[in-house]
């Protein structure tokens, strides 16, 4: 374990950077709350600091410092207000309160988990949509010319359009033909997930050199043998490659996709926090999608060692 | 001797052109190349890069189609041929599966070529033994060294049980010593098995070495300067690179190979 050491020195660094922002993003309003109090502060009055350099205001005040990092409403929250939120919403919600896991025996809409729970359905459902129609668009564009030069561009132009942009208007259609919940969400996410498919399977379907296709035609296999013989083993480690971006890029498409929709999510708490200044609230879902995000790549990861290993270990 | 029987022609070439279109202008790979391989004949192609071995090898393969003259395998045109699995083909790299072990790799054309699970697995054990590959059945490609890569490819080709062998360059890519053993056991399996061989090396010895027929081919255009039947006996221990009839072929294969490249 020699590597833990410095890793656990730039989390460290980190966490500090992070304390060390969030002393002049809050100090205005902790001045605020101070003066309220009665407490001195320099100077003396909101509109005196309205103009006032943040850094400037920090300085003048070095005792306030601790309720930089102690706000109820902060600008940006300290580390340990998110780590708060997170049990908050995330254990103590469940356990203690009413409509909580232990008591109504349903995740409570008010934590974070059933938040997650939502996301990640639409996050898998979209990948595996996402994940199948990518491998096939890559085999039929090795497989034809005409599919190349006619899907190839578009899929390309598909990704330059802003997904927020995109977002409502697949909502709003997918609504008017009488489709809504978890499919429209989940339908953006395929939307951002199919590309790195597409481009790492065609790579990886292109992988055998000439040597072997020639050696498959000296057997006059078929096309459909060349393809679940040479190409598709071939690609796996291509597969794998485009599939943790698209496990990613799933998740995002989620997070978007319940921007529009409010049916509940991970994207849907971020929202809801901004419309009620509660910050922490953004960041605790924040940080749970980040950690989801992880565990999902770890996910393929583990399939990818799987897979290899069975495909004779040193591949 | 008498009433000797009249040799099978398998392969068979009549004016065979090939000439590739490329940015630079045509590139003449083959001209007017005339030749005919009877049954059970080991024939070694050599000369110098860019002659056209390395494609003749591969228009009797129907992998290349030649712009004018005519080819026969088995008294069929090459794509008939390839397609009733005429031959087996050897490149110069192994191009095992890495994710198949020695023994699936082996079975991968028989599984192709539609063969029940029984006979692949007696087929697999059969060649591997041939190859002298017995017990590496369940082994990985990457856990084998070069030279016996290479055996299980040949392994691979001789599986399905063709009648022609078309070797390119086996092996090219492996060191002199690991390519003396290959020669004689290649030697032992072709006289084990009485398979027409085409064999394409740019080494004298070796072609010397194997060969009933020595085809001595030139560049630019490519084709054939010299056909050498080899009056070596079919018993061919190393030894006998050091005896005055396999220096005078030798001998005579490096004049072919000399004027070849004069006429250039």
């Amino acid at each position: 374990m020699s590597r833990a050491g410095p890793i656990l020195v730039l989390v460290a660094g980190l966490f500090a950077l992070w304390y060390a922002a969030a002393v002049p993003m809050n100090i205005r309003e902790a001045l605020t709350a101070a003066e309220r109090d009665g407490a001195a502060v320099q100077p003396a009055t909101a509109v005196e600091r309205r103009d006032a350099n943040a850094l400037g205001l920090v300085l003048a005040n070095p005792g306030q410092i601790p309720e930089a990092w102690a706000q109820d409403r902060p600008r940006l929250p300290a580390p340990h207000q998110v780590a708060g939120e997170l049990w908050q919403s995330v254990v103590m919600e469940e356990v203690e309160g009413r409509r909580g896991l232990v008591r109504s025996g349903s995740l409570s809409n008010r934590g974070l988990l059933l938040h997650a729970w939502i996301t990640l359905s639409a996050t898998a459902l979209g990948f595996a949509i996402g994940a199948v129609a990518g491998i096939a668009l890559a085999i039929g564009i090795v497989h034809s010319k005409t599919m190349e030069k006619s899907v190839m561009p578009w899929a390309i132009v598909s990704q330059t359009v802003p997904i927020v942009a995109l977002a409502p208007m697949i909502v709003v259609v997918l609504y008017s033909v009488g489709l809504q919940g978890l499919l429209p969400k989940a339908i953006i996410s395929a939307y951002l997930s199919f590309f790195p498919v597409v481009v790492g399977m065609v790579k990886g379907l292109r992988a055998p050199d000439a040597m072997q296709t020639d050696l498959m035609r000296t057997w006059d296999a078929s096309g459909w043998q060349v393809l679940t013989r040479l190409r598709l083993p071939a690609s796996l480690p291509y597969l794998f490659a485009s599939l943790k971006i698209a496990v990613a890029a799933a998740l995002v498409g989620a997070i978007v996709g319940e921007l529009p929709v409010q049916g509940g999510g991970l994207g849907a708490r971020m929202l809801a926090g901004s419309y009620y200044g509660q910050t922490a609230q953004i960041w605790a879902a924040l940080l749970l999608a980040a950690a989801l995000a992880a565990v999902l790549v770890a996910a393929i990861g583990a399939m990818q060692r799987l897979a290899l290993r069975r495909m004779g270990g040193a591949a | 001797m008498m009433n000797a029987p009249i040799a099978k022609t398998v392969i068979s070439a009549r004016g065979v052109d090939l000439t590739f279109e490329t940015a630079d202008g045509p590139v003449h790979a083959l001209k007017g190349v005339d030749l005919d391989i009877s049954k059970g004949e080991f024939v070694s192609f050599i000369g110098p890069s860019g002659c056209g071995k390395t494609t003749f090898l591969r228009v009797v393969a129907a992998l290349e189609t030649p712009t004018a003259g005519e080819v026969s395998v088995n008294g069929m045109s090459p794509d008939d041929a390839r397609r009733a699995r005429a031959y087996g083909y050897v490149f110069q790299a192994a191009g095992l599966y890495p994710w198949r072990t020695i023994g699936r790799n082996i079975s991968l054309p028989l599984e192709i070529m539609g063969y029940p699970k029984a006979e692949r697995t007696r087929r697999v054990r059969e060649v591997l033994e041939l190859v002298e590959l017995g017990g590496f059945e369940k082994k990985y490609p990457w856990q084998l060294s070069g030279g016996m890569q290479q055996r299980a490819s040949i392994a691979r080709a001789l599986a399905f049980d063709a009648e022609i062998l078309l070797m390119d360059e086996p092996f090219g890519a492996l060191d002199e010593i690991v390519r003396d053993r290959l020669n004689e056991e290649l030697l032992r399996l072709w006289a084990a098995t009485g398979k027409t061989t085409l064999f394409v090396t740019h080494s004298i010895p070796e072609a010397v070495y194997l060969s009933t027929k020595i085809v001595v081919m030139s560049p630019r255009p490519g084709r054939i300067s010299d056909v050498i039947d080899s009056p070596l006996p079919p018993e061919r221990p190393l030894d006998i690179r050091d005896s005055p009839e396999f220096i005078e072929i030798a001998h005579r294969v490096r004049e072919g190979l000399r004027a070849g490249h004069e006429e250039v």
